[in-house]
């Protein structure tokens, strides 16, 4: 902890503290209410006929057949829905030269990835649509597919936009210092390698989920999903189907999970949203597990080519590196698919001082399933290539990798520092954070212990990462491009006349606990038992306007909003207090739903009672006091692009050398994101991401052919981590609250699936060292592993 | 992901399971623990014009002592074969393998004839039966046949069951304290069908008599390694010179490859897998 004491460290304060969910209970018993329990009168249900090609023409689709199936509603081919979109195209000002072809719901000349929707049946039931489905007769003309991202970009590969003169989406190079410079010299080491990242998916444990209700005689569509933005999925929808914004209320009532996933644009909810126009009936659409993995974004495929420098003292002089993705067909909207590579280029290397710095991105596009922003955007990728170019450079000079980092990490007293990339960072704690790691792991043991073991045959090993994490975003992440994605949030809080308080925010709670901090927050700072809050959030036509939760900026953001309200609607109340007990305002505090005397605590007036007052006896209250006991306040970030956390995170993994099989020993974290408001929360959610981590480190790719078709997609081919196999997941915090906040709150939600993955790579790599051989390539699955190890017999 | 139409039959007899089985009017899928089949059904990769439910037959649950051998009902489940104490004094190598397949989930629903008939080639208990030397009954309408397990496995999918037969039972020799098993599977997680993995059974181990090695998820169904295993009969455990041999015969047996390895890794695992559970062979009676 640095700073003074605070009052949110009071042992009884509500920040700070594991405060139970208020909506466990509910939750575990069953009583959640996703979309798929949502059950309109008149609702009817859709399939979609997907592409089988990954790049195909559609010559000419007959669906006769399907519309005579007895309970089959309507059958919609590309026209009959696109016709009602206005088309989207997916690029942000800000990424300079950004290109991507108009998009509409359904493929209707060309299917681009296998999976995209080409026809839409509505049904009775599922089932029924589902029968139809198999009816429908598409004639394709397959075309040559373009799927690998370093074919694609090159020049005579058949182009997937043929009005664009090559698959390149975008493309940006920062240039800092003078890098090819800097690595010549004599006492300069360098080392290179090409790293390969897998295309990997969220798997939400709800999946893809909308109903749509259209009202023609108000012209009122009423949009349920499963998501984390409805303000933006608003004015995607009133821009996109032309209505007034205000004539479209977006619900996310509980949402199972969404991780970015559930942030974008998807053809499928849109031709929902217009097929219930068309047919005015509610229509169901729930994305089943195949279309998940077939449609829901996947990210992070990667090639990467770095190089770093150092000196014999083991500073960093100099990092380059080229990044290659691959991102589909289109850009995906409103975000863009160009965020992640752009997050590589920002903040590879953003831990250390490194003053000469070369990155060049180039994004694709392919004949893939879309790809765009998953939890950790970019983050896995940035910090796995520089850790791990700095863990393989400090053995080539017998360096320690700690000792290494202690030599490169930006001091903590040094903030505000502005990075290589232009980056600003301030109130970070990389030192203090990685000594704490190294004391909570033991680190010194465990090396002994390493060389003991390799001894025995046992081949065990270490890896670290430091890492840093954007959180809090401020406008220049979406809003400054154009995209219609507010970086302000808002809260209002009432008090009703039993002296409860209503709260409701504009950020968005998906299984992570939102609600339950934003409880615990109006609780602490207004001065009411958590168990007096209700907390919406979830829905346009019910809370302040806002971008909901997404860059870990829920706590940081939303939270901040609801402690400005708290301490407005705190003074109003207080003022109509003072009149009634004729006394003022500055002298009376609230604690536990009751009105104090500040100087002896004396209990004067039960929040109920000055309700009843306000509300049923306001002829009591002095004609001149007009209460106000509701108020509203919004926040966003000012001082700078983002507020960024650090952590430093260790994985200790043995490999089985003969089968390639690795198991996780052990993982630490300590993560610094702030003012720590729910201990359990923010370890769950550090875990839940150090597990997502591992998914990517070590099981999870969606696995295409050559054709472009993706070859394992169910939930017995492609491989979540499961508890099984997770090692005990250790977390220590550094409190370094933020100073743009009264709060303090940085975003914890995706430090550990940023973080895991490099720290996984390094300790796989550590433990092969002694074997002279290296893996660079994620997952690390046996088979590479073993590749690795007999290059001859493999 | 919803299954087609289909019809529906849920008999209380054997009897009469295996007349609407014979029946031509239409075709009929037996349903016993539903753990393959119904995802399958559900992604439309079977569609059967009638399910056949044998969840109901209550003569096809029976674990039974039988002479020298273990005598067990087609619908027996593997949870219940996981807490019968015939099953833990007798047949030990299936105490070994049970806790491998899948998850408690599964266990509680899935049943051993299912899985024979199904002849997954990545599923555990046809190379079990085998390494076992079990022999699998089957009837039908008009007759009843006892086919070795040797025998009764043909293909992916494949088996010598016709299609108007049904398994009834399986019939596995009990375990003396000579014998010796050993069972070994390399699986990313826990449950997962495996990369590779092999189940054996010895008569004895120095020297190794009668070995039964077969491997299973490497290949079109369960298979039996029969050179390894002359190459180890009548040799000592420490023999490393038969060891080899045995392990370079392993590179004629046809591997299948997958997304997750190719034939040369699944050859490189079976070796490992192999001398794996050749390494600790355990007794018997557990």
């Amino acid at each position: 902890m640095s700073g003074p004491l605070h009052k949110f460290d009071r042992p009884n304060s509500y920040i700070g503290r594991s405060v139970v969910r208020p909506d466990a209970k509910r939750l575990v018993e069953g009583q959640g209410n996703y979309v798929d329990d949502l059950q309109l009168p008149r609702m009817v249900h859709a399939a979609f006929v997907r592409s089988p090609y990954a790049h195909a023409k559609i010559i000419s689709i007959d669906t006769s057949n399907a519309k005579s199936v007895t309970g089959v509603v309507a059958v919609f081919v590309g026209n009959d829905i696109n016709s009602q979109v206005k088309p989207w195209t997916a690029t942000l000002t800000h990424l300079k030269g950004m290109r991507s072809p108009p998009q509409l719901p359904l493929a209707d000349a060309v299917a681009r990835w296998q999976g995209e929707p080409i026809v839409m049946v509505v049904a009775q039931s599922r089932a029924i649509a589902e029968d139809a489905c198999e009816l429908v007769e598409i004639e394709f003309e397959p075309l040559e597919p373009v799927c690998n991202t370093e074919i694609a970009a090159q020049r005579g590969t058949p182009l997937i936009h043929p009005e664009l003169d090559s698959n390149v989406a975008w493309e940006r190079e920062v240039v800092a210092g003078d890098a090819d410079t800097a690595m010549q010299g004599s006492d300069i080491t360098t080392l290179e390698r090409t790293f390969h990242f897998g295309r990997h998916t969220g798997v939400t444990l709800e999946s893809r989920s909308v109903v749509t209700e259209f009202n023609k005689s108000d012209d009122t569509l009423v949009f349920h999903y499963s998501g984390q933005a409805p303000h933006m999925m608003q004015a995607v929808l009133s821009k996109h189907l032309q209505l007034p914004e205000e004539n479209v209320r977006v619900v996310a009532r509980d949402v199972g999970g969404s991780f970015g996933i559930k942030i974008h644009t998807y053809g499928d909810e849109i031709a929902t949203a217009v097929a219930a126009r068309l047919l005015c009936r509610p229509v169901k659409f729930i994305a089943d597990r195949l279309e998940s993995f077939s449609s829901d974004i996947h990210a992070r495929e990667h090639r990467v080519h770095g190089k770093i420098a150092v000196n014999k003292n083991g500073e960093i002089v100099a990092l380059t590196f080229d990044d290659v993705t691959g991102i589909g067909p289109y850009s995906m909207y409103p975000r863009t698919s160009a965020i992640e590579c752009n997050q590589i280029l920002n903040l590879t290397g953003a831990p250390y001082k490194i003053e000469n710095y070369y990155a060049k991105g180039t994004v694709v596009f392919q004949n893939k399933n879309m790809m765009c922003q998953y939890r950790a955007v970019g983050h896995p990728v940035a910090m796995a290539v520089c850790d791990s170019l700095i863990e393989d450079v400090a053995h080539e000079i017998n360096m320690d990798v700690v000792d290494i980092r202690r030599r490169n990490l930006i001091a903590d007293d040094a903030y505000p520092v502005t990075s290589a990339t232009g980056m600003k960072f301030n109130e970070l704690s990389h030192h203090q954070s990685l000594d704490s790691l190294i004391a909570m792991m033991n680190y010194d043991q465990l090396r002994n212990d390493q060389k003991s073991d390799r001894a025995a045959g046992i081949y065990r090993g270490i890896g670290l990462v430091s890492m840093v994490e954007v959180t809090n975003p401020s406008p220049m992440f979406y809003g400054v491009g154009g995209a219609p994605i507010a970086a302000q949030d808002g809260a209002s809080i009432r008090l009703d006349a039993a002296g409860a308080l209503h709260v409701s925010c504009s950020v968005t709670e998906q299984g992570q606990g939102t609600n339950t901090i934003l409880a615990q927050i109006a609780a602490e700072v207004f001065g009411v038992d958590i168990d007096r809050v209700k907390v919406t959030t979830g829905d346009t036509a019910n809370v302040p306007y806002g971008g909901g939760t997404w860059a870990s900026r829920g706590a940081g953001i939303g939270g901040e909003s609801v402690l400005l309200a708290a301490k407005a609607l705190k003074d109003q109340v207080l003022d109509v207090a003072a009149s009634i007990l004729q006394t003022s305002a500055d002298s009376l505090d609230i604690d536990a739903g009751t009105v104090i005397n500040i100087a002896d605590g004396a209990e004067r007036m039960d929040l109920g009672e000055l309700g009843k007052i306000v509300y049923y006896r306001a002829n009591e209250l002095p004609p001149d006091i007009k209460p106000e006991l509701i108020a509203t306040r919004h926040y966003r970030v000012t001082d700078y692009p983002f507020v960024f956390t650090n952590s430093a995170m260790a994985a200790h993994v043995e490999v089985d050398v003969e089968t390639g099989f690795v198991k996780v020993l052990d993982f630490w974290v300590v993560e610094d994101c702030g003012r720590v408001i729910n201990p359990k929360l923010v370890d769950e959610q550090i875990r839940g991401g150090v597990v997502q981590g591992i998914g990517g480190a070590l099981y999870e790719e969606c696995l295409y052919d050559d054709d472009g078709q993706l070859l394992n997609a169910t939930m017995a081919d492609y491989l979540v981590p499961m508890a099984a196999e997770m090692p005990d997941i250790h977390i220590l915090h550094v409190e370094t609250p933020t100073t743009t906040s009264n709060l303090g709150a940085k975003g914890a939600g995706e430090a550990g699936t940023g973080g895991a993955p490099a720290a996984i790579l390094n300790a796989v790599n550590d433990a092969l060292r002694p074997l002279d051989t290296a893996i660079h390539q994620m997952p690390m699955t046996p088979e590479r592993i073993l590749k690795a190890l007999y290059p001859d017999k493999l | 992901m919803k299954a087609p139409d289909f019809q529906y039959q849920c008999p209380r007899t054997l009897n009469d399971a295996l007349v609407q089985l014979s029946s031509d009017d239409v075709e009929c899928q037996p349903l016993a623990g539903g753990q393959s089949l119904m995802p399958m059904m559900n992604l439309r990769l079977a569609q059967p014009e009638m399910l056949l439910d044998l969840n109901n037959i209550a003569e096809l649950s029976f674990i039974r002592e039988a002479g020298s051998h273990i005598e067990i009902g087609a619908m027996v489940r593997y949870a219940t074969l996981l807490e019968s104490k015939l099953i833990h004094h007798h047949i030990p190598l299936f105490v070994q393998a049970l806790p491998h397949i899948a998850h408690a989930a599964i266990r509680n629903r899935g049943t051993i004839g299912g899985s024979v008939a199904l002849a997954d080639p990545a599923a555990e208990m046809p190379a079990l039966l085998k390494a076992l030397d079990a022999t699998i009954e089957v009837v039908s309408k008009s007759s009843t046949r006892t086919i070795s397990a040797d025998d009764f496995f043909l293909g992916t999918y494949e088996t010598a069951l016709r299609s108007d037969e049904l398994v009834h039972s399986i019939k596995v020799p009990v375990a003396i304290s000579e014998h010796r098993y050993g069972f070994y599977e390399l699986a990313r997680r826990h449950g997962d069908y495996a990369l590779a993995g092999v189940a054996i059974g010895a008569h004895s181990v120095e020297p190794y008599t009668n070995l039964r090695i077969v491997f299973f998820s490497i290949s079109d169904c369960a298979v039996r390694a029969v050179e390894a295993e002359d190459a180890l009969n009548g040799k000592l455990s420490n023999d490393s010179t038969a060891l080899g041999n045995a392990l370079e015969t392993l590179s004629k047996l046809n591997y299948y490859e997958d997304a997750n390895a190719s034939s040369a890794t699944k050859n490189h695992l079976a070796r490992v897998v192999m001398q794996r559970a050749l390494s600790k062979l355990s007794t018997a009676v557990s």
